[in-house]
């Protein structure tokens, strides 16, 4: 055997539209290693990973398996050299049974070119025994736990020879005693020889399972900690340590505290968590958190979009019953969703049309549409907001990203917030449509509006927010006041760890 | 506009070809038939046209026809019911089984296409049913030569269906172009997610379209059924929703949801019934009939298509920042 690591990265660099997502990285994976990958959100984890999974092409670097260096130019090629993929979201065919989903594209047939359907399942057997999976091989895929469908998927893995597996964020959907067995899974597979590869967002799990734990940090290579060495704090501490120049501005109107407060806000992500705070009036109440800690689904559920059926929610001191998303817009509370393009904005429709969408019965009389005032409303938007169109009747999809956002924002701006909640505002959006809307978002402050803000842009969060509450698996783990609105500490609540500086969310 | 000015000079090619070839075609008996024919379809059609715009289907309409107008006729000859009363009916009746289609669409998440493929089958089964098979006729009876010139008479010289369908169409085209109603028909065939994001009712507004699909049809029912003077329950109505289906699409609807007019589905049913006129005048076999229609819209379509990638090809990029 050679001494040389199953795996190694070296070097490698992606850049997307607009951003460097990885910048110089290597990694390396020795036979049998469980490599923990970590890293805030966009640092470049599931990029570099998707480039061993064959998805992305990166523009330099190289890779080494068993020490000789390799092309991986799709998935193909890097199932060829034993490398198997777990996504997220996973890769299966739910109206399929267990043999046929762990033999997709490889179906052993008989003589008459037919599906040997008595082999595919004496040869699924054997994988599904070595994980300890106890379901028929002739069970759908429907029928099964999502825990057992990524079961379903490592069979497959370890059906098509792999010697590395990786694993995104395995465990994001899975209840505590999944997660335990699939920890002690990976452990078993790795005394098997099989190299995992697994990223995470926590701590804990890494601490478990993982033999060495890469970070990295705005697309390059932070450090790495030894099993023994890694702890929250250390990892914390390479995961930040990024320097934020700070372009806050501080808030001029008064705040009024507990102008809006919201009490038990449910959501279907995390049933049985509930999310209470309070918010003032003329400041930006930031929202940060990993991916899945149940953000959106919380602006979701304040604005009628997801039921919630325990929440309470106090505008001024008015108790407002919200079941709809009707009545969070009659009560001035806007959502500017996460998903500009399938939630946000109807882009085949023009920039007046979606500016007037939630606002039409306003300006109609009869029901028919005051149409001259349509168009001044829309005009006026684009004005104020100064969107970049060539008119009001262009159609939304040929505007750029930041113009897009514009218009969503537009549509809200044209009935006055009392509540503005921005999902990701600038997600996707160069840097000076970022510094216009982050101004929009003072003014409206500054004229009485309650502005919650999710982002997962940790300058973002950091560099815009009066207050920023930190949520973690479906809740609020933390609130931090201006002066504490440091990165340690929103990383730490983020994980979850409970942090000294972290205030209450709501007071009774 | 433009998809409808592309078909309205087809339909001025046609009519001409036509014309030149028969002149026949430009007489006042062959245009007022014509006409009095675009009527009965047209109004249907715009009912179509409406559930397609949100992205939806309806396949029941030829068995409603057929149902609509056995109720009609058992209602004023057998049940001798006063004919406003008979009339409200046969308007109610398809009304209800559209909201029927509906609330099954919205409510249980049910595909439109299922939904109304079922009450074809099931509308025309009824109709068959109580009519024990056999067709019936308005024959000779009496009290009810109101409704029937109402349906059937002449308006100025104009066919009675073809009256009705002019203020169908001005109607709708308002409340299609005009009203708050009709944008968010269009919206939620556009992005029903987004729609629903800004605060608009969205199962109400796609549930709401099957029954003004039901009234529309209803009308078309009771003018068929005048026309026709007896209905046949068998083959009443049938395939009438694939001729409103064809002419929504010529017009420019998109079975993709969110696209069409009022405007785009007259010239689109017009274009339909002087294609068969043409097959008629100029001697084509009539038992060619359907694959002329089926080739004109694989036609019209296929053009439109081309035509619509060539000149988003020559569109200039996004703007940028």
């Amino acid at each position: 055997m050679s001494s040389a690591p199953l795996l190694e990265m070296r070097g490698i660099s992606k850049r997307f539209p607009g951003v460097i997502a990885l910048d110089n990285v290597s990694l390396q994976i020795g036979r049998g290693e469980v490599v923990a990958i970590c890293g805030e959100n966009g640092a470049g984890k599931s990029t570099l990973m998707k480039i061993l999974g064959g998805v992305h092409q990166p523009e330099a670097g190289e890779i080494l398996i068993d020490g000789r260096p390799v092309k991986i130019s799709g998935v193909t090629d890097s199932m060829k050299h034993g490398i198997a993929f777990i996504h997220q979201e996973l890769n299966i065919l739910g109206n399929l049974d267990v043999a046929a989903n762990v033999f997709l594209g490889r179906e052993p047939k008989n003589a008459l070119g037919l599906i040997d359907s008595k082999k595919i399942h004496t040869d699924t057997l054997p994988f599904i025994q070595r994980l300890g999976l106890e379901v028929s091989t002739r069970t759908r895929l429907d029928n099964l736990s999502i825990a057992k469908q990524q079961m379903v998927e490592i069979a497959k893995a370890l059906s098509l020879n792999a010697q590395l597996i990786i694993m995104d964020e395995p465990t994001s959907s899975l209840t505590l005693t999944e997660t335990k067995r699939l920890l002690e899974l990976v452990c078993e597979l790795s005394e098997q020889c099989v190299s995992i590869a697994y990223i995470s967002h926590r701590l804990g799990e890494i601490d478990t399972c993982a033999d060495r734990v890469v970070v990295l940090r705005d697309g390059k290579n932070a450090g790495e900690l030894t099993h023994e060495e890694a702890s929250h704090d250390k990892l914390v501490n390479l995961m930040v340590g990024r320097e934020i120049k700070s372009i806050y501005v501080e808030p001029k109107g008064n705040r009024a505290p507990g102008f809006f407060k919201v009490r038990n806000a449910s959501s279907s992500l995390h049933p049985g968590k509930k999310v209470s705070f309070d918010a003032s009036r003329g400041e930006i109440f930031g929202f940060a958190g990993l991916v899945g800690a149940g953000r959106s689904e919380m602006a979701k559920a304040i604005s009628g979009l997801e039921d919630s059926p325990e929440k309470d929610i106090f505008l001024d001191g008015k108790k407002l019953s919200i079941g709809k998303p009707r009545d969070a817009i009659d009560h001035g509370i806007y959502l500017a969703p996460e998903s500009r393009r399938a939630e946000g904005l109807v882009v085949e429709m023009t920039v007046r049309e979606n500016i007037s969408l939630p606002s039409l019965e306003h300006f109609s009389r009869f029901g028919l549409i005051n149409r001259t005032h349509e168009r001044k409303i829309a005009a006026e938007q684009v004005k104020s907001l100064n969107i970049k169109t060539p008119g009001i009747e262009t159609e939304v999809l040929n505007l750029s990203g930041g113009n897009q956002q514009k218009v969503v924002l537009g549509k809200w701006l044209a009935m006055t917030p009392k509540v503005m909640i921005l999902d990701e505002p600038t997600r996707g959006i160069d840097v000076g449509a970022k510094a216009e809307i982050y101004r929009l978002m003072r003014e409206l402050a500054d004229d009485g509006a309650v502005i919650l803000m999710i982002s997962s842009d940790m300058e973002e969060i950091l560099n815009v927010s009066d207050r920023i509450a930190v949520m973690h698996e479906g809740e609020i783990s933390g609130v931090l006041e201006r002066a504490d609105c440091k990165e340690e500490n929103v990383m730490q609540l983020a994980v979850g760890k409970k942090i000294p500086a972290a205030k209450a969310a709501f007071e009774n | 506009m433009r998809k409808e000015i592309g078909i309205f000079a087809l339909l001025v090619v046609l009519c001409a070809v036509t014309g030149f070839e028969n002149p026949r075609f430009f007489s006042q008996a062959n245009l007022a038939n014509t006409a009095n024919l675009i009527g009965l379809y047209g109004i249907f059609s715009i009912g179509i046209g409406l559930v397609i715009i949100t992205g939806g289907i309806d396949l029941s309409v030829g068995s409603m026809i057929a149902l609509n107008g056995m109720l009609l006729v058992m209602a004023l000859t057998e049940w001798h019911w006063p004919w406003p009363l008979a009339a409200l009916f046969a308007l109610l009746v398809p009304m209800i089984l559209g909201l029927g289609h509906g609330l099954l669409i919205t409510r249980f998440k049910l595909q439109p296409f299922i939904v109304t493929l079922c009450g074809l089958l099931l509308y025309r089964g009824i109709a068959r049913f109580i009519a024990r098979d056999t067709t019936k006729g308005f024959g000779d009876a009496e009290g009810f030569k109101t409704l029937q010139s109402a349906a059937s008479g002449k308006f100025f010289g104009l066919p009675m269906p073809f009256v009705i369908l002019i203020v169908v169409a001005i109607v709708m085209w308002i409340v299609l172009h005009r009203s708050v109603y009709g944008r968010y028909l269009f919206a939620v065939g556009r992005n029903e997610e987004a729609t629903r994001f800004s605060g608009i009712n969205t199962r109400w507004i796609v549930a709401s379209t099957y029954v003004l699909a039901g009234l529309l049809t209803g009308i078309s029912g009771i003018l068929f059924a005048f026309y026709t003077n007896s209905v046949s329950p068998s083959n009443h109505g049938n395939f009438y929703e694939l001729y409103g289906i064809a002419a929504a699409v010529l017009g420019g609807c998109s079975l993709r949801g969110g696209e069409g007019s009022v405007i785009g589905i007259l010239i689109g049913t017009a274009l339909l019934l002087v294609l068969q006129n043409l097959v008629n005048l100029l001697g084509i076999p009539s038992s060619l009939n359907f694959a002329v229609m089926g080739a004109v819209v694989l036609a019209g379509v296929l053009a439109d298509q081309i035509f619509q990638s060539r000149s988003a090809r020559k569109d200039t990029g996004p703007t940028k920042n």
